[in-house]
């Protein structure tokens, strides 16, 4: 566990691997310490914000010593106890249909060496969980990602990306849910509305959620 | 009730925001200078969280149905009720069926008024702020807009005029290295410190956008994403810095040099596209 000074407000701790980071949060969300007035799960790190009024680097950085062990010993086939998921992993996996017909779909056969069609085949054979959701309102990191698609993101990021674009980044992917910049290789589309006020709840992706896709022509 | 005449280039409704959702994705939004929108609540008694109108530039035109005590606060440029000049940072009374002008400000660029009670649209996840990143909240104010003026208030104006000092010439915003200043050569931190950055045109309440030396990494490769706060300084693979201000995205995958703090992102926020800005590093 490193800790990084994020501005006067902020504490960044980085750890290991998805699975201490996602560890991390679900125990600082179970019991947040006095001051913490934000939590945001990463890929590899929590984000901490606090009142500066109520705590400081001294009381969180004894906190979190005090949860290292809780965070480090468990063995890596254990499920992290994302909050949800427990009753989460009892619902159907959303079914999730995608139009494979993104713009980086060629850029990311060119990069993995596969053709294009493995990269579908390889995108729908593997089940996916929402690891955590940030970004956007709506906006889940999907884990369980075949390791041959680990790509990284684009050297110049787009200026829009459309709603429901399907992309992929590092370890994870993820679906825009409104048109916006952004940097991940999109290899496909979906009209699956993934946040949606009317509904409740308004986000379709939601920690511990699982996931699958499947390929269709339009 | 107060009618939208005219919002100017733009003009929305704005609080405190959206705290402790950011693991929802949901972002802070809220005022993008804080400072300016809590005086303004207070100069007309209201909570601090009480949701205001953030105009960029000017003019916005507002006609009042009804008579009301208002405060402009932020961006210094006229403000005129019936054609009439009024202070700044002070309350002032406004007349049944007066119009409310504020024309173009000739320092900074946002300024807020605060209607005493407070602008009363109906909240989005807990806040009346437009957040154009994520499209949560009302939208932003068009002409023949209706504004419901609401009853947060506490207690009464004590002060008949809150001394604001001007705003600096030099622009200079306070930030603290990190989280990930070691991704970057230690010559391009000495040029963040000792170079002047000029704000770009396509900034917004997303993020102010500068131009400058190019800052260049000392590592490569790619950063898993991670969580931003307001006052972020990250460097895309362009490497010209991009700070973050109100409606930023809550987490990103570039890394974040510097973090600016309350008083700089304030500051920042004021900023016009020209401007020339400097990092003081601690």
């Amino acid at each position: 566990m490193r800790l990084l000074t994020y501005g006067r407000r902020g504490l960044l701790v980085e750890l290991d691997s998805l699975d201490e980071a996602l560890r991390l949060s679900a125990e600082l969300e179970r019991r947040r310490p006095v001051g913490v007035t934000e939590l945001v799960p990463g890929a590899r790190t929590v984000l901490i914000q606090f009142d500066p009024a109520r705590t400081g680097l001294t009381a969180l950085s004894a906190h979190l010593a005090q949860l290292t062990e809780v965070v480090e010993r468990a063995g890596l086939l254990e499920r992290p106890p994302t909050p949800g998921r427990d009753r989460a992993q009892a619902d159907p996996a959303v079914e999730i249909p995608v139009v494979y017909d993104g713009p980086d779909l060629d850029e990311v056969a060119r990069l993995t060496g596969l053709s294009a069609a493995e990269v579908v085949d390889r995108h729908v054979a593997a089940s996916y969980l929402v690891a955590f959701t940030g970004f956007a309102p709506g906006f889940g990191y999907l884990s369980g990602g075949d390791a041959a698609l680990v790509v990284p993101r684009r050297s110049t990021p787009r200026t829009r990306v459309e709603a429901g674009a399907v992309g992929l980044a590092g370890e994870f992917t993820g679906i825009y849910p409104r048109p916006g910049p952004g940097g991940w290789q999109i290899i496909g589309h979906t009209e699956a509305a993934m946040w949606d006020l009317q509904r409740t709840p308004a986000a379709l992706l939601r920690p511990g959620v699982r996931v699958a896709f499947h390929a269709v022509t339009s | 009730m107060i009618e939208v005449i005219s919002p100017g280039p733009l003009a929305t409704i704005q609080d405190l925001g959206r705290p402790g959702q950011a693991a929802l994705g949901v972002g802070p939004s809220g005022a993008a200078d804080r400072g300016a929108q809590r005086l303004a609540n207070r100069l007309v008694g209201n909570a601090e969280d009480a949701a205001v109108i953030e105009a960029t530039l000017g003019g916005l035109r507002l006609r009042f149905a009804a008579p009301a005590l208002i405060a402009c606060t932020g961006a210094i440029g006229p403000v005129l009720i019936n054609g009439r000049a009024v202070g700044m940072n002070a309350p002032v009374e406004v007349p049944v069926s007066a119009e409310v002008a504020l024309e173009r400000s000739s320092t900074g660029l946002r300024r807020y008024l605060a209607v005493r009670g407070g602008i009363d649209v109906p909240p989005v996840l807990g806040s009346r702020s437009t957040d154009l990143l994520s499209g949560l909240g009302p939208p932003a104010l068009t002409s023949g807009d209706w504004l419901p003026i609401g009853r947060m208030t506490a207690g009464f104006p004590e002060v008949d005029v809150a001394p604001v000092a001007l705003p600096p010439n030099r622009l200079v915003l306070t930030a603290l290295r990190g989280p990930r200043d070691d991704w970057f050569t230690p010559s391009s931190l000495a040029a963040l410190s000792g170079r002047a950055w000029t704000v770009s045109p396509d900034s917004n309440r997303i993020a102010v956008r500068l131009t400058g030396p190019v800052l260049e990494r000392a590592v490569g490769g790619e950063l898993p994403s991670e969580g931003l706060l307001r006052g972020a300084v990250q460097v895309p693979p362009n490497g010209q810095p991009v700070l973050f201000l109100a409606d930023h995205p809550v987490t990103g995958g570039y890394p974040v040099i510097a973090v600016v703090d309350e008083a700089g992102v304030d500051l920042a926020a004021q900023a016009r596209p020209g401007n020339v800005v400097h990092f003081r590093l601690t």
